[in-house]
Formats: structure tokens, C-alpha cells, sequence
């Protein structure tokens, strides 16, 4: 699927139809590091060596992505605030026959503490993400990242650990306390480039027609901007000018992607903003993102690939139709979820969309799908918990 | 000076001081530290090569946007060694970042979001007014990350809270513990933490703020958070069966 080049050319403006690194400007890549790291028995490497696709990042190199025999490191506010995210993450491996974890051995990657409060330093942040990691080694399986923080964390850490001996060594002394190895894994991978990597296969289960809806995509900072060189750029897809990532798979999807001009301005999330300073992360959120899009490409959703930015454009729009009922609002979700609704997923039992704010009910019906007897169906599973007859629902609930 | 001398930047040079010296009462000396403390970090070499004061990164920066802040300034103040003005911004600029890293488009490969995440923890770990201000109201989630491992957990939507974010965030605090019980992983049925964390692994977090100095970086700012964080951990480490050295 491509998205011509020429989309990103304003009339002012005419991009290269190609774009090519001159072997100068392309920076190290760290794997080197990495190897020599390893070579040297300073720390461990967890390799891709399960069945793996291979997917283009920027400098025209490639990586790793793993299908199966993944640890899938949770983000905090996926589960806690967008529990739909996450649990389509794990349905759509689920629908397509591929065994996961979803471990309790895990902890958030306390970035909160570093990019909001900077409560925390250096080497504390290093030492919990090697914890994780060797969490993940220790039973087997590959991690696989949900949040766009944590992926773009875990890259400046690993920057870190690579360049800094003195660091490296006070990290390896808290993992010895620990009784863990200090690991790093061959590549970084975020579940949106699993998404990526597999979006023809999700195509070919695809049971609900999506040529009629028009998206928006934001790309999440954190994703492709930290330490850019792990980000998926394809050339097929605005020349590999702009990441790839979900663009590409709701093109898989048959959506129709529609571009807006501030695409790479942030959400507005601020970590401390949206808690301490809401004013701020509100006005960035309705005037820079959603009100663009609305104008500039009027889409049937946004779709975006980490928790912040779900969050920060879905609950920011409340305020601000409040304040002026002319503002046309937009539902928001990951492309998670999109994909798993492209698949047959229940709106409320799978998706959880009931925990988002903006107005989503229009986008359904354009899908096919009747959210009120879906809405129906969950109340009904619900009262099964009610009346105590079960204490839990399971995967087996959600599929109705 | 002769008018062929190299300039050298003195104290009076500083732009902050030129244009009226702010927080007198705090010593050169006491400046010149708290700089000296963010260029020893390790990360700071890596975050600032000069700056061609091009304002690329203000143009892609959210925060400037809204805010009488500039990432090129924080870059240039850094660059120029200029401790007046970093102490300056220290005070009042830093916590107006939105930490998205959108100043990472900087042609000479700075990263003015990254030398303010290095300012702010040499102001919290010096306890500096801005960082108290600027993390009240944050208690809770200090408390939430440092004791349970997760940040971001189901029982923070509370509709006092998050009074503009609509009545999507009351219904969700009413239904709570219904809805937490009809997610079908079973790890998110938690309504305390995002997901349900074993006990080793808090074990080993908890070692890993003590081992790293991450818990004392606290003690200057918030006290009393130092001393219950503490506890918890020391009571947990206890059961245990760890001696903290
Ligand atoms: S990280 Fe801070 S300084 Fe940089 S662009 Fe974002 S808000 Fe601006
Ligand atoms: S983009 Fe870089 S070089 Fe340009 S003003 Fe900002 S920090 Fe300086």
C-alpha cells in the first residue's frame, strides 16, 4: 500500500520523491556497540531468534520485529485509564493464533518520574529497564513495548548504558544485588510495529469494511523522535519523508488516511501539564490537533499508537465543545483497537470504548456496527457479575 | 580590554545580569554550583553541541507555543555558560516543558529537552523553589510510582479530578469495579495499579530506588513523602527477608 510522496508536498513546497542518507549523515548504528558489548561479557543480549519480520527503520536500515513468544510490556495508562488498548493488543494475537505473556513480573517503566517530576535519575530509570528486560530473557520471550514513552525511554536508557562505562557499571552492580544479568534486547520493538509488521495478516481477517472511514494519524513523539534511528520509515509511504507507523496499517485496512499540516506537533500531554497544568495540555490538544484535522481533513477518527496521545485528545475535547458547541469533535483511538473492530472485535467487551470520552457512536454506525445492542450485550455480561455468577469475564465472554 | 583581546564571558556578561540581576540573594558561587552539577552529568555532553540560534527548536516546540519559554534559550544559556541565566531559568522556565522532545529537530543535534530534564533534577535534588511548586499537586504520583510500579491506575479517575474531561470520567469512577472485572486479561482486574504486580518485582523495585540513590533524590523536596515511601519499603523489604546495607 502506498501513500504517494507527493501528499506531503504543500503547494508551497515540493519534497525529493526520494529520500536517501548519504553514507556520511548516517549515524552509527548501535547494534556495533551492542555486539562488542557483548563480545566483551559486559552484558547480554536477547536475540530475535523466533520467527521475525523485518521491517524498514530510518538510514535504510531494517529490524526485527518477533511474531510470536512475546512479554508484553504493559503501559500503565493503557490499563488504567484505556484498558480497551491494551486488551486488543492481546485479542488480535489471540484471533491470529499466536501465544503471548502478559506477565505480573513487570513494572511500569517509571518515566513519569523522569520526564514529569525528574524525581528519579540516571541510573535508577537504566536499572529498571534492564530489571524488565531480564525479566523478559528469563522466561524466554521477547519483549514487546505498549507505551510510546516507555519505547522511547528504553532507547535513550540503552543509549545511555552503551556510552556511559561508569553508568553501565552501576547499573551492573544493582542488577548482581538482584541476582539478575544486566540484558539488553537486539532490537527495541514497540507493539505498533508489530501492528506494522503483521497488518496483512490482520488484513486477511479482516471481517468489517473500512473503505468508506477516513482517518487522521498522529505520530507519538516519544515513538519516533527519541532516538529516531528505531523508527519505522517506509519508503512506499509518504517517500519514507514521515514514520510509517500506523499510517500504513489503516491503509491495510482500506481506510483512507487524510493528511492535516500540524501532524508533527505533539498531543499536548506534557506528563506534568495534563495532571498540574490541564489549561495548557487542553488548548494544544483542541486548537493545534483536533481542530486542524477537523478543518484540513475532517476524518471519521484519529488513530494514534501510545497512551498519552490517546488520552491527551480523546478526554481534551470535552472542555472545549463545552466552551463553543460549534466544535466538532473526534473520536480517538489506537489503531489497536482500530485494527481489532477491522477484525470483528466487540466495541464494548473487546475495545472498551465506553472508557472514551469524545463521542465515538457515529464512527461505529459508518463501521456497521449497532452500538446499542452492543452496548446491550456488555450491560448483559455485566449483570452476570452482578448477580455473582461469575467474578470475572474472560476471552471467552468477549467473543459474543 | 584591548579591543583585539578575545572576549572572555565574565559574570557581567551574562544576559540575565545585564538586564537586571535577578535572585540577588543567592550567591555567584551557589550558581556556579548547581551549573557545575548539570554539566557533570553524564548525559549533558550528549545533549549540547553549541547552537547556531536558528530557533528550529522553537518552532516545533508545544511549550513556546503557550508559554513565555524558549528551548533556544535553554540551549544558548547552557552553550554560554551563562550561570545567572540558567539559575534563571531554573527558577522559572524549566517546568514549562512539555518533554515531547520535538526539539530533537535541531540542526546541530542538541537536545534542549534533555538538558532541561538535567535541570530539573539537579533542582529537585536541591530542593530548589521552582521544584516544589511545580510538584505540588504531584505527591500522589511520585507516591503511586515509587510504591507500586505503576503510575498511571484506574482509581485516579476521579470526576473531582477530572472535572473538564466530562462525564465519561464519573460514570468509569461509579462502575469501577464492575468494569475492572469485565476486562478479559486477567492481570486488569487490579483497580490500585494498572495491572497486577508480583510481590518479587515490587521487591526488587524497592531495591533499586535504594541502591540508586532515586528514593533520597526526594528527602530535600518533600520530606514527609521521603519518610512514608521509606516505610513502606523498609516494612516490605522486611517481610521479605532483605537488610538494606
Ligand atoms: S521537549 Fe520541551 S523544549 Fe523540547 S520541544 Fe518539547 S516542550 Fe519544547
Ligand atoms: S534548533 Fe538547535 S541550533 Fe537552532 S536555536 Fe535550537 S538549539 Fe540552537
Amino acid at each position: 500500500m502506498t501513500i504517494p510522496v507527493e501528499k506531503v508536498s504543500g503547494p508551497r513546497r515540493k519534497n525529493k520523491a526520494e529520500f536517501e542518507w548519504t553514507p556520511e549523515h548516517i549515524p552509527e548504528d548501535f547494534h556495533e556497540r551492542l555486539f562488542e558489548l557483548e563480545e566483551k561479557g559486559e552484558l547480554v543480549v536477547q536475540r530475535v531468534d523466533t520467527e521475525h519480520i523485518e521491517v524498514p527503520v530510518k538510514y535504510g536500515r531494517s529490524k526485527k520485529v518477533p511474531i510470536g513468544h512475546t512479554w508484553h510490556h504493559k503501559s500503565c495508562g493503557q490499563c488504567g485509564h484505556i484498558p480497551g488498548y491494551s486488551t486488543s493488543i492481546f485479542w488480535v494475537n489471540r484471533k491470529l493464533g499466536i501465544e503471548y505473556e502478559d506477565p505480573r513480573d513487570q513494572t511500569s517503566c517509571t518515566a513519569w518520574n523522569y520526564y514529569a517530576s525528574a524525581t528519579s535519575n540516571a541510573a535508577a530509570q537504566a536499572a529498571v529497564a534492564v530489571r524488565n528486560f531480564a525479566a523478559a530473557y528469563e522466561t524466554g520471550r521477547f519483549p514487546i513495548i505498549h507505551c510510546g514513552t516507555s519505547f522511547g525511554h528504553y532507547k535513550e536508557v540503552r543509549h545511555e548504558l552503551l556510552a556511559h562505562d561508569q553508568l553501565r557499571e552501576q547499573v551492573r552492580r544493582v542488577m548482581d544485588a538482584l541476582g539478575k544479568p544486566l540484558v539488553l534486547p537486539e532490537e527495541m520493538v514497540h507493539y505498533s510495529e508489530w501492528f506494522y509488521a503483521m497488518r496483512h495478516e490482520i488484513a486477511k481477517h479482516q471481517v468489517r469494511d473500512f473503505s468508506n472511514i477516513a482517518v487522521t494519524v498522529h505520530p507519538a513523539c516519544h515513538y519516533y523522535k527519541l532516538v529516531e534511528g528505531d523508527a519505522i520509515y517506509d519508503p512506499e509511504v509518504y517517500g519514507g519523508q514521515r514514520t510509517a507507523i500506523v499510517s500504513e496499517v489503516a491503509q491495510a485496512l482500506g481506510a483512507e488516511v487524510r493528511d492535516y499540516s500540524t501532524w508533527f506537533d505533539c498531543c499536548g500531554f506534557g506528563f506534568r501539564h495534563i495532571l498540574v497544568t490541564r489549561d495548557f495540555t487542553r488548548s494544544f490538544a483542541t486548537q493545534r490537533k483536533i481542530k486542524r484535522m477537523k478543518e484540513e481533513a475532517d476524518p471519521d477518527v484519529t488513530l494514534t499508537h501510545d497512551t498519552g496521545c490517546v488520552t491527551t485528545l480523546d478526554k481534551s475535547q470535552f472542555a472545549a465543545k463545552a466552551q463553543d458547541p460549534s466544535f466538532a469533535t473526534i473520536p480517538v483511538m489506537s489503531e489497536a483497537q482500530f485494527a481489532a473492530l477491522a477484525m470483528g472485535a466487540h466495541p464494548y467487551l473487546v475495545c472498551q470504548l465506553h472508557w472514551h470520552a469524545a463521542d465515538y457512536r457515529p464512527l461505529l454506525e459508518k463501521m456497521g456496527i449497532d452500538h446499542e445492542k452492543a452496548w446491550a450485550e456488555f450491560e448483559e455480561a455485566t449483570a452476570r457479575l452482578e448477580r455473582g455468577e461469575q467474578q470475572y469475564l474472560t476471552w471467552e465472554d468477549a467473543d459474543v | 580590554m584591548s579591543p583585539t583581546a578575545t572576549p572572555t564571558p565574565t559574570h557581567a556578561d551574562s544576559a540575565a545580569y545585564k538586564l537586571g540581576r535577578t535572585y540577588p540573594d543567592v550567591p555567584l558561587e551557589e550558581k556556579q554550583r548547581l551549573f557545575d552539577e548539570i554539566k557533570a552529568d553524564e548525559r549533558f555532553h550528549d545533549y549540547l553541541y553549541g547552537c547556531y540560534e536558528c530557533g528550529i527548536c522553537v518552532a516545533a516546540c508545544p511549550s513556546a507555543r503557550y508559554y513565555d519559554f524558549s528551548p533556544r534559550r535553554i540551549a544558548q544559556a547552557a552553550a554560554r555558560e551563562d550561570v545567572e541565566l540558567v539559575y534563571q531559568q531554573m527558577q522559572e522556565d524549566i517546568w514549562d516543558c512539555s518533554q515531547c522532545f520535538s526539539c530533537l529537530r535541531c540542526p546541530r543535534g542538541n537536545n534542549p529537552g534533555g538538558i532541561i530534564t538535567v535541570m530539573r533534577e539537579v533542582a529537585v535534588n536541591n530542593g530548589l523553589e521552582s521544584a516544589k511548586q511545580a510538584l505540588r499537586g504531584y505527591t500522589r504520583i511520585i507516591y503511586k510510582i515509587m510504591s507500586t510500579g505503576t503510575q498511571v491506575s484506574p482509581d485516579m479517575l476521579q470526576a473531582d479530578a477530572f472535572p473538564d474531561w466530562g462525564p465519561s470520567v464519573a460514570k468509569v469512577s461509579q462502575k469501577l469495579d464492575l468494569w475492572r472485572r469485565a476486562l478479559p486479561p486477567e492481570t486488569h482486574h487490579t483497580t490500585t495499579t494498572g495491572w497486577e504486580i508480583s510481590t518479587r518485582t515490587l521487591v526488587e523495585l524497592y531495591l533499586i530506588w535504594h541502591k540508586t540513590g532515586a528514593l533520597n533524590m526526594i528527602s530535600e523536596l518533600d520530606p514527609s513523602l521521603h519518610s512514608l515511601l521509606e516505610e513502606v519499603m523498609e516494612d516490605l523489604l522486611d517481610e521479605e527477608g532483605y537488610e538494606l546495607d
